[in-house]
Formats: C-alpha cells, sequence, structure tokens
C-alpha cells in the first residue's frame, strides 16, 4: 500500500483506582510521562497527540479532548481525538498508525484517560441517554439490561451455565493479582465467589462485571526508522480493523458479535494472518462482563462460535495454556477506565511481546497478539494486532 | 515494567463525606423537546391507536420495525407501511434488580426483546413483560402486548404497558 511500517516504542500508565485524587488532566499526565520515560524520549520529539476519552458525560466536560490537551502533551501540536465509545481505547492507536503510516507524522503520543468516578450517584445515569429518544427511553431503561439482554441470548444459545461464563471472571481477576496497577486483582478468589455474589440484572452479577474505575495509559509510537534508533524491541502494529453494525440494536443476532468478525477479518488481512488460531499467541479481547471475553473470542475467530467456554473450562486461555487471554488481567482484574482500559490492553501486548511482564509474562517467547474493544451502540469492533 | 505505573492516589469511598479532600459539586440542568420525524411519528400514532406498523423496503424485501424512511441495508428509501401483529417472540429478556441509579428492587422488571409477529425475522423491539412469574420467563416464549385503555394512550412506546404470555 505504500505505506511505512509502524511501532509501538513506549507505554505507561497509572495506577488503576476507583476514585483518584488527581484529576483527569494530572492522569493524563501521569500516564505521559511514564510513557516518554520509558523510551527515553522527549516530549519535543512526538509530533502529533492522539487523545482517547469516552462519553463527555463522565467528567462532566464538554468538549473532554480540548480540556485534556494540557495534560496529554498536546500543547501546540496537531491534536485529534477519535471517540467510539468503549470502543476508543483499540481505536486511538489505530489513528496513530495511519497518521504515521501515511508519511505525515514520524511519531505519535496516544493518551487514554477516563474518569468514572465524578458522575453521582453512579456513572450509570451518564448511559442512560444511549437508549433511543423515542422507543426505549420512556421505559426506564439502565445499561445493565444491555449486557444481562446479550448474555442471555448468548447463553441460551449454546446452552451455557453461569458456572460457564464465571470462570472467566475467575481467570481475570486471578491474573491481576500480578499487575501492579490493578484496582481488583485477587489471587484467591473463587468460582463460587463470583456464583455467590448479588444478582443485578439476571444473568449478571456483581462479579460478572469489572468495576468503576479511574485511570490513564499512554503509549508512543513511530515509524520504522524512528523505531530502531529509539529502542531494540520495537513492537509492531501489524493489522488494524474497525467495523460498526446497526444502530437498530434490537434487530441484531444478539448472540454473535458480527461487527467484531469483520474488524478481525481486515486486521488480520492487513497482518497476513491467514490461521489465527495458530498464529496469534496471546489475546487481549474487551472484557468488561465475563461473558464479552468469550463472545469477542469467538468474534475475532480464535474459537468456533459457542466453543470459547469449553476451552476456558480446559485451561487453553489460562496465561500458561495454548491460547492466553488476558494475560493482563482484564477489565474484570486490572480495572475499567472505558478508554483507558483498552489501551492497557495495547500496552500489555507491548510488554508480553518484549518479555517485560514480569509476573505476568507468558512463557514461550510469543510474537504475535490481538488486542479487541468493543462500544457504541453495543455495535462497534476495533481490533489491533501486533508483533515483533 | 513496575516502574513505568505512576504511583496515583486513590481515595476511599468515605473521602468526600468525611471532608478528606475539597471538593466542587454541579448539577446539569438539560431539558429537550424533540420532534417525532417521520417514522417515529407514525410509529408512535399507530401505537396511540393501539396498532404496531412497520416499513417495507421492496428491494431487501425486510418488514423493519422500528419503522425507518430509509432502508440501512439497501441505502434506498422504503417503500410502504405495513399493519404487523401485536404479538411475539421473546428473543432475550433480563430479570432487573436494580435502577439506573443501583437501588435495589424488590420485585424484578422483566426487560425483553421481543421479535414481532409480521415483521421480519430477528425484528424485535425493547419492551417489558408483565403478568407473568419471573422465573417462568424462557426465551422463545411467545407474547402479547397489553395495551393502556384508549383515553390513557399519549403516541409513546408505554401506551403499551407491557407484553404478557399467550
Amino acid at each position: 500500500m505504500g505505506l511505512r511500517r509502524v511501532a509501538v516504542v513506549g507505554a505507561g500508565m497509572t495506577k488503576f483506582v476507583r476514585r483518584s485524587l488527581e484529576t483527569g488532566r494530572e492522569l493524563a499526565w501521569e500516564a505521559v510521562s511514564k510513557a516518554l520515560e520509558s523510551c527515553e524520549m522527549t516530549l519535543d520529539q512526538i509530533d502529533c497527540v492522539v487523545i482517547g476519552s469516552a462519553p463527555d458525560a463522565f467528567d462532566g466536560v464538554h468538549m473532554k479532548g480540548e480540556w485534556l490537551s494540557t495534560g496529554a502533551g498536546a500543547w501546540g501540536k496537531p491534536c485529534m481525538r477519535g471517540f467510539v465509545g468503549g470502543g476508543t481505547g483499540v481505536f486511538s492507536p489505530a489513528q496513530g498508525w495511519y497518521h504515521i503510516a501515511s508519511g505525515l507524522f514520524d511519531t505519535c503520543l496516544v493518551v487514554c484517560e477516563e474518569r468514572m468516578s465524578p458522575t453521582q450517584p453512579h456513572p450509570q445515569a451518564a448511559f442512560n441517554t444511549i437508549f433511543d429518544n423515542f422507543t426505549e427511553r420512556a421505559l426506564g431503561p439502565n445499561l445493565l439490561w444491555i449486557f444481562a439482554l446479550e448474555m442471555n441470548a448468548y447463553m441460551t444459545r449454546y446452552g451455557l451455565s453461569k458456572a460457564d461464563v464465571a470462570q472467566v471472571a475467575v481467570k481475570n481477576k486471578r491474573n491481576a493479582a500480578d499487575h501492579p496497577a490493578s484496582q481488583l486483582g485477587d489471587a484467591n478468589i473463587t468460582l463460587q465467589d463470583i456464583l455467590d455474589s448479588e444478582v443485578l440484572a439476571w444473568p449478571v452479577q456483581r462479579l460478572d462485571v469489572s468495576p468503576v474505575t479511574d485511570g490513564a495509559v499512554a503509549i508512543v509510537m513511530a515509524a520504522d526508522s524512528v523505531a530502531r534508533r529509539v529502542t531494540p524491541k520495537p513492537v509492531w502494529i501489524e493489522g488494524i480493523g474497525w467495523n460498526l453494525d446497526t444502530a437498530y440494536w434490537t434487530n441484531r443476532d444478539l448472540s454473535y458479535p458480527t461487527y467484531v468478525e469483520e474488524a478481525a477479518r481486515m486486521a488480520y488481512r492487513m497482518a497476513g494472518i491467514t490461521e489465527p488460531r495458530k498464529q496469534i499467541h496471546i489475546a487481549e479481547p474487551y472484557d468488561p462482563f465475563d461473558y464479552k471475553e468469550l463472545h469477542h473470542l469467538e468474534g475475532l475467530l480464535l474459537f468456533d462460535k459457542g466453543k470459547a467456554p469449553e476451552a476456558t473450562a480446559l485451561g487453553i486461555t489460562q496465561r500458561n495454556g495454548d491460547l492466553p487471554v488476558c494475560p493482563s488481567g482484564g477489565l474484570l482484574g486490572v480495572g475499567n477506565p472505558i478508554a483507558a482500559a483498552a489501551l492497557m490492553k495495547i500496552a500489555e501486548l507491548f510488554w508480553q511481546l518484549r518479555g517485560e511482564a514480569g509476573k505476568r509474562q507468558v512463557p514461550g517467547d510469543p510474537r504475535r497478539g490481538v488486542a479487541q474493544a468493543w462500544g457504541d451502540l453495543m455495535q462497534v469492533g476495533t481490533v489491533v494486532v501486533m508483533g515483533k | 515494567m513496575e516502574h513505568l505505573v505512576y504511583p496515583t492516589k486513590g481515595l476511599s469511598e468515605q473521602a468526600f463525606e468525611k471532608s478528606e479532600v475539597l471538593f466542587e459539586t454541579w448539577h446539569v440542568k438539560a431539558e429537550y423537546a424533540w420532534d417525532t420525524g417521520v417514522a417515529m411519528g407514525k410509529y408512535l400514532d399507530e401505537l396511540k391507536n393501539g396498532r404496531l406498523i412497520g416499513r417495507r423496503c421492496f428491494k431487501c424485501k425486510r418488514v423493519m420495525i422500528p419503522p425507518r424512511m430509509f432502508c440501512e441495508q439497501c441505502f434506498r428509501p422504503t417503500d410502504e407501511w405495513v399493519y404487523v401483529q401485536d404479538t411475539g417472540t421473546v428473543k432475550t429478556f433480563s430479570l432487573c434488580y436494580v435502577r439506573w441509579d443501583m437501588v435495589r428492587l424488590k420485585e424484578p422488571e422483566i426487560p425483553a426483546v421481543i421479535d414481532i409477529d409480521g415483521a421480519s425475522k430477528g425484528m424485535g423491539i425493547l419492551h417489558k413483560l408483565g403478568e407473568v412469574d419471573p422465573q417462568a420467563v424462557k426465551i422463545g416464549m411467545r407474547v402479547q402486548a397489553v395495551w393502556k385503555p384508549p383515553a390513557e394512550r399519549t403516541g409513546s412506546i408505554t401506551d403499551i404497558a407491557y407484553f404478557k404470555p399467550i
């Protein structure tokens, strides 16, 4: 395509916490300073900035990208904010990729920040306006409805039990115990803990859901020629893809995310991946709810439809399994500051593929990983393939 | 990578109540009035008459509900209004024990996506179920709309009080 190769050369993040003392701008600054430190670069070596943040309503600040920009290092630089709801954190590095691949810039700082704690009494309130203003809002919906409806459709279609699904929450919360930024890591959590947790919207129980979180993550991206000077271990962006389903969500097949499959096929095509199950060594699918990891693994074509739960039961998705899934601990364990949570997945692949993930390191010298996020009106899939 | 995690300061749940930190508050007051548009205007007007209506696209042959004046698949205008039934099949449901502000409910609400008879396969709408034991609800259950009395209808999705099993 006549495009330049693009690598991730640095990454940094804040701790993920229920409520941060720091403001959003301060969180963005913390993550950026750590990302620049990681690759020994300074802000004057950054050509452009991409900011990712989900709904403005969380912070109660309109035009939040502009508001964050000073903390994100964007003063006096070309800067843009992309927004695809929960899919933003994996979409932002895709934007960073085309800024550089096109030849327009040599370096790009990608910064994702989210504070869910300011909205009172609960950030669910900020989600109520995603429902259709004529056909749905008058019914008094809440965000859990959508997940519960989708989870039930998925479980019923394949005859799954709550235990089949809840094992994902156990795996991810245990994995997160080894993540230094984690909010909910717990090495001793059991399947029974998940199954005994409070019912919110059946089949969704409290511990099936990721927590409310504040946090920020930043990565530094660079063109081939710059990347090789910055680090001996660049991690390449090999493929990107994204896709949107119809906004009439009640007209969709709720048991399978077709839009994730379309996004994955786009990214795999670009990466030259013909057999994803053999050619991908780590997966970081979006896991705001435990069933979503299973849903997304199937959409990413890593398991047959309805077969991801069985693979999880067999230990295939454990950190030492054949296909480690969410070795970071994911949103269920590390936490879910929306846009920042998904960029955390990109940072995890960066550290894993460089062999720098510490206690979380996946064995066997993994060479390629895929990260995926999901959002908008439950309709967007965003996918990035990274390799060394 | 431990050194690449900033030691961000987390506050306790009680930090505000105990005035451990200063804080500002803001209450958003935003009011909106939407005209209902072409497709929705007709849909809501027919709800007032106690009927469900969809739109057909002559190209893909789909009967769509909620109705739309354009077919997003063929990307052309839809062609005609089609009355559909007020019966359908539960595509999926939940038993929801919390309100939007996370206050717990004693009796669950039962939101459901209901595939409507007379519309194309998989064309569902969001509504709630009633007159049913929550534990007895099943995907695939046949249901029918329970309409409010004509005098109480306002041209809203809530002109259907709920759907009940048939």
